[in-house]
């Protein structure tokens, strides 16, 4: 391919692909893209109404203590749901602190996503077992992480891919411009799944790059590169799921940004009005993913009431099973401190752990 | 046996340990046909193919979180920083991700790497090029830090820390890549975590490390012409602290001095004369002394030797201990 081709077939299209306007009518801005399959589509939906119910349910857990802090996704449903989607059990998901819902989508236990933010433990599940790389908090260390694994992958010959999620923020810092960059030399199977929410913290994106979209800063790497619309989940999967299988089969790394919009403030400890005008926000539940979705099913007869009644009860439930995991106290054991600080135990370690132990000894005995 | 240099032997280490586990691989600038600056990965690249031993682009927070992905994937990258200031843009892929995965995972993940970072001075490098970095590593719980003072250690301390099932910072000290002696290629595993009495003597005991110990066993040869008896504790490993070899070497000759070249004000030496004072104060007769380079910037070449403890100011030091069982005065 001559450079020029190449760099043509980089190219993001020039409009966020899209099958679905924001009233859920089906629209024709989606290229070569084709729709999934409906019943990837009704997975979705029930997905999405179950990770919103979990994102609320969070939510209160914050205002009754349970929980030290929570980044609500209400709004990013539909990246999240379909980044779990879009891939197999073998394939490797680094998430976020702010991408809880997508490890509800992967099938992950609501008490094991969260003990990092009730602040037990920093990960509450197996991360070789699940293939969830821990939640990332130091913004976008995680992107070369997921180019280094893809590529351990792809040298023993396993078909998986990486997928990472990143923030529009995060993109500004070093750590992903090395990882697209080491990711286009080395071939690397890995998708960069930029969600642009609008905001880093108080930031808004025109103060954060002046680039037409971030989906061009792959093409200078060598990435292919997409944009999608990131409220229509019918367009986040079909680009995913096109990305994911351009990695695995050995065509090296892609780059997708979802526009999409942070409905809640950064964090439940953040207050939203101080940088950003609340009309914005309701301009944005205008444009919400779960009910665009549920529109165009129902429209199209893949989804009926009773459908969405049990997925709505299903997901009542799951809530209700999300407060009673957390409402249960869990003592951390205070000795754990010293496990897995090292593979071979250290003599000061030793001797600390001794010294706890005595002092709690002395308060219990 | 024919004599070979530090670099060389850190050389044999990697071939060796490449050859012997498939899942060693080395990466970093210039490593590949270059064989690194320092001649450090010279031929591996050609002796075992780009898979093994390549490089990659110049960016070296990419090399490290690059070699952690890696190493949650199934192999043992040693990954190597140009030179020691140059390691600062991984800083902090090594303090938030190399030292904390298995804590944070809680065992579920391993990350057994080792970053190889020529360091320290004496070569009359420009700025940037000599630093003495130890102090923002050994502060990280979850790393383990050696440095090798001789080329039988290069090769020792290497191969263990490639096995070394712990993410290890492996600090070079260029100034003694040249310095050679006879090196055996069998290992006993005993490097790691331990320090070693270099040279035994019964009045005072130097410690140090890395480019240090050769410059506190030119001291001691040196003590020997003003009735000193002076003994060499090499640190080896500086994270875990071999308390015991330490301590006991105190508590037999009464005294201590700490060398090393790095700034002195909140640096690895107050850490260890913390340790020797709580350990041994019933048998020191003097306080443990410092003898490190100045606080400031790594200075200029040319002038350099006003930064690097010599024979002379650790000499001077060693005096200061006072031999009559009066106690030192600070600062005198
Ligand atoms: C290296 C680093 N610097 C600063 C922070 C503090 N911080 C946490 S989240 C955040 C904003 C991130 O925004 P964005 O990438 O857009 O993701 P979002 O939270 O909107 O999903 C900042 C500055 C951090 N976590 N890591």
């Amino acid at each position: 391919m001559s450079r020029e081709t190449l760099a043509a077939a980089l190219l993001p299209s020039p409009v966020p692909v899209r099958f679905l306007a924001e009233d859920g009518t089906r629209v024709d801005e989606h290229g070569a893209y084709t729709e999934p399959p409906s019943e990837r589509l009704v997975e979705a939906y029930r997905l999405m109404v179950l990770g919103r119910r979990f994102d609320i349910q969070a939510t209160a857990l914050t205002k009754q203590g349970r929980l030290a802090v929570y980044p609500s996704s209400a709004g990013q449903e539909a990246c999240q749901v379909a980044s779990a989607l879009a891939l197999t059990e073998a394939d490797w998901l680094f998430p976020t602190y702010r991408d809880s819902v997508a490890l509800v989508a992967r099938g992950l236990e609501p008490g094991e996503i969260l003990t990092l933010l009730r602040g037990d433990a920093h990960c509450g599940y197996d991360p070789a077992e699940t293939r969830v790389a821990p939640q990332c908090t130091p913004l976008a260390t995680q992107t070369l992480h997921a180019a280094g694994l893809a590529h351990a992958m792809q040298r023993r010959g396993e078909e998986a891919v990486a997928f990472a999620l990143i923030g529009d923020g995060a993109t500004s810092e070093g750590d992903f411009h090395e990882a697209l960059n080491f990711a286009a030399v080395f071939k690397a199977p890995v998708v960069f799944f930029v969600q642009n929410n609008g905001f880093a913290i108080s930031v808004p994106f025109e103060k954060q790059s002046a680039a037409p979209a971030l989906a061009y800063k792959g093409v200078g790497y060598g990435v292919r590169s997409e944009q999608v619309d990131g409220n229509d989940a019918v367009a986040v999967l079909s680009v995913l799921d096109d990305a994911v299988a351009h990695a695995r089969a050995g065509r090296g790394p892609v780059l997708v940004e979802a526009h999409t919009y942070r409905i809640d403030a950064h964090t439940n400890a953040d207050d939203a009005t101080r940088y950003r005008d609340p009309a914005e926000v309701e301009k944005w539940r205008a444009a919400d993913p779960v009910r665009r979705l549920e529109t165009y099913l129902t429209t199209e007869n893949l989804l009926s009431g009773e459908d969405i009644e049990r997925f709505r009860a299903e997901a009542e439930t799951f809530a209700a099973g999300v407060r009673d995991t957390l409402n249960a106290d869990v003592e951390p054991d205070p000795l754990s401190l010293f496990e897995h600080v090292y593979a071979v135990p250290t003599r000061q370690l030793a001797a600390q752990r001794a010294l706890v132990a005595a002092e709690l000894e002395a308060v219990e005995g | 046996m024919t004599e070979i240099s530090m670099a060389q032997a850190l050389n044999a280490a990697l071939r060796d340990a490449v050859k012997d586990d498939d899942r060693v691989l080395i990466f970093g600038e210039d490593v590949g046909p270059l064989g690194g600056v320092f001649r450090v990965t010279d031929g591996i690249t050609a002796d075992f193919g780009e898979e093994r031993c390549f490089d990659t682009p110049l960016a070296e927070s990419g090399i490290v979180g690059f070699a952690v992905g890696m190493a949650m994937g199934g192999f043992r990258p040693v990954v190597e920083m140009q030179f020691d200031a140059f390691a600062y843009p991984a800083f902090e892929q090594i303090t938030s991700h190399v030292a904390k995965l298995r804590n944070r995972t809680r065992g579920a993940l391993s990350l057994p790497m080792v970053i190889r970072i020529p360091y320290a001075g004496g070569i009359g490098g420009v700025e940037h090029h000599c630093d003495s970095s130890e102090a923002y590593y050994t502060h990280t719980p979850g790393l383990r830090v050696v440095t090798p003072g001789t080329p039988q250690d290069a090769y020792d301390l290497l191969r263990d820390s490639i096995d070394s099932p712990d993410p290890v910072i492996f600090l070079e000290p260029k100034c003694r890549y040249w310095s050679k002696e006879t090196v055996s290629f069998t290992r006993d595993g005993a490097a790691m975590d331990r320090a070693v009495v270099r040279r035994e003597g019964k009045d005072v005991t130097l410690i140090a490390y890395g480019p240090m110990v050769a410059t506190a066993m030119e001291t001691a040869e040196a003590a020997k012409a003003e009735g000193w008896d002076v003994e060499v504790v090499d640190l080896r490993s500086l994270s875990p602290f071999d308390d015991e070899t330490v301590t006991a070497s105190v508590r037999r000759t009464g005294r201590a001095v700490v060398v090393h070249e790095a700034a002195g004000f909140g640096g690895y030496g107050a850490e260890v004369v913390a340790r020797v004072t709580e350990q041994c104060f019933h048998q020191l007769h003097a306080p443990v002394l410092r003898v490190t380079g100045l606080d400031i910037p790594y200075p200029p070449p040319k002038l350099e030797r006003h930064q690097l403890p010599d024979v002379d100011r650790i000499l001077d030091t060693v005096a200061r201990l006072q031999w009559n069982d009066e106690p030192a005065v600070a600062g005198a």
